[in-house]
């Protein structure tokens, strides 16, 4: 109990992650501040639009942080991370769909809409339970961490590693969108769940539920956060460092690093697997496009363009990259392509250690001898 | 009777009109004209007499009255019911020349025109029209088309045509075929001594007038169908399999042209590349692009993409490879996220600069159709000769790798760098060629694909996993492992789809890999030695 | 507390009306266009957004609408299915748009409307889909399955005989409820069961050889047979070279497709498939001076002279003269009272015809047949005699058979049970 305390304790003790958590509560506040006391006409008020975006790029920022930390700690590329935010979107969305109850167009009290038009007389037996918010809420958690264990334990067991192990998260998602495309899954075939009412009896469409919404996500973001630098500080992050740059030698240390690497991937993914399911309430449809590959790997960049094995490098690269995104494709969408694609080149071949190597080359150079600073190398 | 004087009436007007400068019989202009007019003013059932009577008048000009008919090249001028022929019906202004005399008459407006109305049923009317003609012409492959069309659409007016014909039909296949199409009709007429000589016919048409006599209600003909059926479907499922077995192989050496490229430079340097696909698309855009420049003449185009598309996708490649790739040398990691880079930008530019659409490739005609091996097993051509093009790229390859001074240096550098630079080996400039080879072949694979499927700016990220997924299944850096392991997914592929559906197939196949992988993590070929620590 | 009440509401009324005054002059109407301009769907949505800018530039050449302009506002949701309820947001809540024009696909008109829905906009939707919808907020301007796959089929039944069915189609939504349509409705024709094959592909499936060659075998059983396609987009080009290679001819196994347009057949060699058929509302190459006008302004407004034009587009065409009609009729642009305006509301369509906005928020609309000549473009082989309503609610689908939508007063409801006299569907669906 007491090492479990001082796990999860350290982080708060660290100057970084005090200033990361007073920054993300900073934001939090001055948002609600803003969305709630400032008048409708005035330029400072956030309206319920912007307070959705923001939730939706914290949601972003959680799944970097996720990929991060295999990605940085581990020397994992995952190329599937996708997948596990939306099979816990997915988690989600079928708890909101059997919300709706009998609201739906066909009033059906028990089949969604889509099951009653495509004639399903009664709910398939995995669809079994999540009326209730427990239970889908535990299994927002378990569906992307019992993948991500069983992909994990076959995969690191047979030592795949590297851009092999890359290649087939990718496979991996590939097929799953395939899957989840078809209807007779079950799952609404490429139409998804969409039209939600309300979420543990909070109506979905008004400006409070909202804003409760956004700061949930923000506080997931923190926990999440907190959680990862207890890893990546504790014995085991040290260890899974060692895997990333040497797992021949680690092994021969006699570490288990098949277990390190299967703990932390299982734990990236049921962050992952939140991220998804407070993503799916705020943008109100959950379909497979969110296990397309292109996604994946989207997020990949946007950790490389925040730093790799910072944490907070990918919660910045995930909203800067994301809000370049919302800007772009509304001033000049044929250029968006073009700027993501050079992004991915400009950052890999001249920016290695994203933002945050920048700050941290500016703070080295002011004060040498704090530079603490994680080095991401092979 | 009187039709059956008709068509051959006409025939015999065709078969003098092919000879040389016989004046054959030729209505009046004005007469022409009103039969035509007649012809655009009539619904369907009234198109179908005058037809007849086009055919009946023995005009020499009949025939492409007819074909311009079925084609929808028939028009009036609104203003005066004029009949004209559309040589031209691309844009707003149509080229029009007069149906009657046969004189250009320049462009008219689409708004100034009505055109003939024509539907399957009246085209396959015409077409049976003249199938009948041309059983009587010379070449022996059109009179086989011929014959083969009339399967199952002979009727009381034909039969005696053909019965005729078969007398003098010299021969075999297109006696056989005439044979049968008169034994479909006197089966349908209910004679049950017809069912011999169809019993050993795989046509499909054939198997339809079976189908339909064994639900008869003469319980003798219905048994006989059936037993002639049983001996088909027999047959039917040797060639059944063999066929799933073409489309095995069609599919996997279109999976090879994917991969082979990226076996090269994955495989052989170790570099990701995840702007392989649109390496692809380059050389599926430059047949296009070839045949711009070669309008009318699809075949030499396609031809002259081969060389084109390799240089395309090899420049592209060496620019790549200069700009990018050797900056980030030893870590794979990032070549694939900035290769992924240079895939988005790639797919951009040709929405960008060529269009968001999908662009039309020709297939020129010695590769359209199909050969057909027997009345139920064809080839496609088009396939085949895909086939036979990975094989040959495939082959080339070999020798490159194997037997040239470029394929020994390559393999020195890929096995020890350090080692073949002190040997005097540019390593630099051994990782160019490489690329720009790989990146070539990619282009190859472009200019195949470009004759199966749409050639757009999507056309590379549909075949970027399964080219990744051939390569690892069949063991990185093993050319023999690519080509294997893309034969044998495409056949898994294609065995499994019939009874699990495309999408379940596709899926399982994933699924396949992936498990693979776990238990053979270096592929069914896996290389031996240091190499392989890499 | 109520007095506060009057005073707030009082003082917004009066600047409400101030403002309406000031602005009435000056202020232009806002049209949202919500397309795809990048992603997959670009190559099918860009020219609809074309269309609605051409619609709204020659409107305003005529002065626009009420005296007052009308002003484009474009947004990119770039074919993703979230950023389209997005950008739906955005368009009302931040751009405060009168009216928004946009989807096309199914999903993205579901990921829509809640937005639309909780925000009370107007949204215009220029897609033949699937049915099976009907909300206060949405004007389905394109075909429901009544109006495109149930004539079809019974052309190909009456006109060439047609007795065994292959349903082949993409598996997403459009295409699964179309086929449980039309399977319903060809069992309910005496067809048995063994003379229907249905097949699903996923998305841009390219491989087609052994789909293909099981028609063939499927069609040798001595009926005549046709394959009713549903196979979206991409999955065409390769399935048409396919029947073409193996030799399946329009005469011997017609094809009739209902995604298949003068866009898509802009990339396909169509030579081979001259025959093969399509079933759609408005065909580029209708004879009819309208059409010929509108075809005339697109080529000058893309600056090309092979732009074409297709089914969606005179779908927004319809929507936007039926938008402009329904502001003229109610003088105001207020949503409420447009939804009110607008139902009855006839305006003509490109084939020769008038167009009405239903109770259902569905049009009328005739359904064409038309072959594909060697030209890209198709020639109409047969016409309904009338327009057709659209029906939003399908008699084929043991759900939805007691439903009908009416978005008049008083019943103002788009699920109205019949049999119960209930607003809010059906209860007897599960016993099914």
């Amino acid at each position: 109990m007491a090492s479990s305390q001082t796990w999860l304790l350290r982080p708060l003790q660290e100057r970084s992650t005090q200033l990361f958590l007073g920054v993300l509560f900073g934001a939090l506040i001055v948002v609600t501040f803003l969305h709630l006391f400032m008048p409708q006409d005035s330029a400072l008020h956030v309206s319920a639009y912007t307070v959705t975006l923001l939730g939706k790029y914290l949601c972003y920022a959680l799944l970097a942080v996720a990929v991060d930390l295999v990605w940085g700690y581990l020397g994992i590329l995952s190329l599937g991370h996708g997948a596990f935010f939306a099979l816990g979107g997915y988690a989600m969305g079928m708890y909101l769909m059997r919300q709706i109850g009998d609201r739906g167009v066909y009033g059906d009290p028990v089949l969604p809409d889509f099951m009653v038009f495509l004639n399903w007389d009664t709910l398939p037996w995995y669809w079994q339970g999540f009326d209730m918010a427990w239970f889908a809420f535990i299994m927002v958690l378990l569906a992307p961490g019992l993948l991500a264990l069983v992909f994990g334990f076959l995969a690191f067991r047979s030592r795949v590693t590297g851009v092999y192990l890359s290649i087939i998260t990718q496979a991996l998602t590939f097929a799953l969108m395939l899957a989840f495309f078809r209807n007779e899954m079950g799952f609404g075939g490429n139409n998804g769940l969409t039209d939600f009412r309300d979420i543990l009896g909070f109506n979905l469409r008004s400006d409070a539920t909202r804003l409760g919404l956004f700061i949930a996500t923000g506080i997931a973001l923190a926990i999440g956060y907190v959680i990862c630098r207890g890893i990546v500080t504790s014995k085991l992050g040290r260890v899974s460092v060692a895997c990333r740059d040497a797992e021949a030698r680690t092994r021969f240390l006699g570490y288990r690093v098949e277990r390190v690497q299967l703990f932390v991937f299982v734990v990236s993914a049921m962050l992952a697997g939140v991220a998804g399911a407070l993503y799916v309430p705020q943008v109100g449809i959950i379909n497979p496009s969110e296990f397309s590959p292109l996604f994946s790997i989207e997020i990949v960049v946007w950790v490389a363009l925040g730093g790799r094995a910072t944490l907070y490098g990918a919660v910045i690269g995930a909203i800067l990259v994301n809000y370049a995104k919302t800007v772009f494709t509304g001033v000049m969408p044929d250029a968006w392509l073009f700027a993501l694609g050079a992004l991915f080149v400009l950052v890999t071949v001249f920016l290695p250690k994203g933002i945050a190597g920048l700050l941290q080359k500016r703070r080295k150079a002011k004060d040498d001898d704090t530079a603490t600073g994680q080095e991401a190398t092979a | 009777m009187s039709i059956f004087r008709l068509l051959a009436g006409l025939a015999l007007a065709w078969c003098l009109a092919l000879g040389p400068a016989v004046a054959t019989a030729q209505v009046q202009d004005d007469t022409a004209q009103t039969l035509l007019q007649r012809l655009a003013e009539a619904n369907n059932a009234e198109k179908s007499k005058v037809l007849k009577q086009i055919a009946e008048s023995g005009d020499e000009r009949a025939r492409s009255w007819l074909e311009a008919f079925a084609g929808g090249k028939l028009a009036t001028v609104k203003s005066s019911g004029y009949v004209v022929l559309v040589t031209n019906n691309t844009g707003r202004n149509w080229q029009v020349a007069s149906a009657v005399t046969g004189d250009s008459m320049g462009e008219m407006s689409r708004r100034d025109l009505d055109s003939i109305r024509v539907n399957n049923a009246l085209r396959s009317q015409v077409e049976g029209i003249l199938s009948v003609v041309d059983l009587t012409v010379a070449d022996h492959r059109t009179r086989r088309a011929a014959a083969r069309h009339l399967l199952g659409r002979v009727d009381a007016v034909t039969a005696p045509l053909i019965e005729e014909r078969l007398e003098v039909e010299e021969n075999d296949r297109v006696r056989d075929l005439l044979a049968n199409a008169l034994a479909i009709h006197q089966l349908e007429q209910g004679e049950i001594n017809a069912i011999e000589q169809l019993s050993g016919s795989l046509n499909s048409r054939v198997r339809a007038a079976l189908n339909n006599a064994a639900s008869s209600d003469d319980p003798a003909i219905a048994a006989a169908a059936e037993k002639a059926l049983a001996s088909i479907e027999q047959k039917l499922k040797l060639n059944k399999a063999a066929e799933t077995l073409y489309f095995g192989l069609s599919l996997g050496s279109v999976l090879v042209l994917a991969a082979i490229g990226l076996a090269i430079t994955f495989g052989v340097m170790g570099v990701i590349n995840m702007a392989h696909g649109e390496l692809i698309m380059l050389g599926a855009y430059t047949t296009w692009g070839m045949q711009q420049l070669f309008p009318g003449q699809p075949g030499l185009a396609l031809i002259l993409s081969i060389p084109a598309g390799f240089m395309v996708a090899a420049l592209a490649g060496i620019i790549i490879e200069r700009s990018v790739i050797q900056h980030l040398k030893g870590r794979p990691l990032e070549t694939l996220l900035a290769t992924f880079g240079i895939s988005l930008i790639l797919q951009q530019l040709v929405r960008t600069v060529i269009s968001p659409l999908n662009r039309t490739v020709v297939t020129p005609e010695w590769m359209s159709g199909s050969i057909m091996i027997n009345e139920a097993l064809s080839l496609t051509l088009n396939r085949l000769y895909v086939i036979g093009f990975a094989l040959v790229v495939f082959a080339g390859l070999m020798l490159i790798m194997r037997r040239t001074r470029l394929g020994l240096e390559v393999r020195a550098v890929t096995q020890n760098r350090a080692m073949a630079r002190s040997m005097g080996i540019k390593a630099t400039k051994v990782d160019i060629m490489t690329f720009a080879l790989g990146s070539g072949v990619a282009g190859l694979a472009g200019v195949a694909l470009s004759q199966i499927t749409n050639v757009g700016p999507n056309l590379g990220q549909n075949y970027i996993i399964d080219s990744f997924m051939v390569v690892v299944f069949g063991g990185v850096g093993n050319l023999w492992g690519t080509l294997v392991a893309g034969l044998t997914l495409g056949t898994i592929n294609q065995i499994l789809e019939p009874w699990a559906g495309a999408v379940l197939a596709k899926i399982m196949v994933l699924v396949l890999i992936i498990l693979f992988i776990q238990k053979r993590p270096r592929g069914l070929f896996p290389q031996k030695g240091r190499a392989a620590e890499g | 507390m109520s007095i506060k009440k009057h005073v707030k509401m009082g003082l917004s009324a009066l600047a409400l009306s101030v403002s309406f005054h000031a602005m009435a002059a000056e202020d232009p109407i806002k049209v949202g266009i919500l397309h795809s301009l990048s992603g997959t769907m670009a190559i099918s949505e860009t020219a609809l957004k074309d269309t609605m800018l051409m619609l709204i530039e020659k409107q305003n050449a005529e002065g626009g609408v009420l005296g007052r302009k009308l002003e484009p506002v474009v947004v990119d949701p770039a074919s993703n299915w979230p950023l389209f309820a997005e950008r739906a947001r955005e368009l009302l809540e931040k751009e405060k748009v009168d009216v928004i024009f946009g989807n096309w696909t199914s999903v993205s008109r579901k990921s829509v409307l809640p937005v639309v829905e909780e925000l009370n906009g107007l949204l215009f939707y220029p897609v033949q889909y699937e049915g099976e919808e009907s909300s206060e907020n949405v004007f389905y301007t394109g075909a429901a399955p009544n109006q495109q796959a149930i004539p079809a089929v019974d052309y190909l039944k009456n006109e060439l005989g047609v007795e065994r069915w292959v349903l082949a189609g993409t598996d997403y939504v459009y295409p699964r409820t179309t086929n449980r349509i039309l399977e319903t409705y060809l069992k309910d024709q005496g067809v048995a069961d063994a003379d229907i094959m249905i097949n699903y592909t996923p998305f841009g499936h390219s491989d087609w050889q052994s789909i293909v060659s099981d028609i063939k075998s499927f069609g040798s059983a001595g009926k005549k047979t046709a394959v009713v396609s549903t196979i979206n987009g991409d999955a065409n080009v390769p399935f048409y070279r396919e029947l073409g290679n193996q030799g399946v001819s329009a005469s011997d196994i017609p094809v009739v497709a209902f995604s298949v347009g003068e866009q898509e057949l802009s990339g396909i060699d169509t030579a081979p498939l001259v025959g093969h058929l399509a079933a759609w509302n408005y065909f580029m190459s209708v004879d009819n001076d309208a059409n010929y006008d509108f075809i005339d302004a697109w080529v000058e407004f893309k600056g090309d002279e092979k732009a074409v034009t297709n089914d969606p587009m005179e779908a927004h065409y319809i929507g936007f003269n039926m938008y402009v009609e329904a502001v003229k009729k109610a003088g105001t642009t207020d949503v409420d009272a447009i939804k009110d305006a607008i139902i009855g509301v006839a305006v003509p369509n490109l084939t020769g015809g008038i167009a009405t906005m239903m109770p259902n928020h569905h049009i009328t609309k005739p359904v064409l047949i038309g072959e594909i000549q060697d030209n890209g473009q198709f020639s109409v082989v047969w016409e309904t005699a009338s327009t057709v309503a659209g029906d939003a609610w399908s008699d084929f689908l043991p759900g939805s058979k007691d439903l009908i939508s009416d978005w008049r007063a008083p019943l103002r409801c788009g699920n109205f049970n019949v049999v119960t006299g209930k607003c809010g569907g059906s209860a007897e669906v599960a016993s099914n």
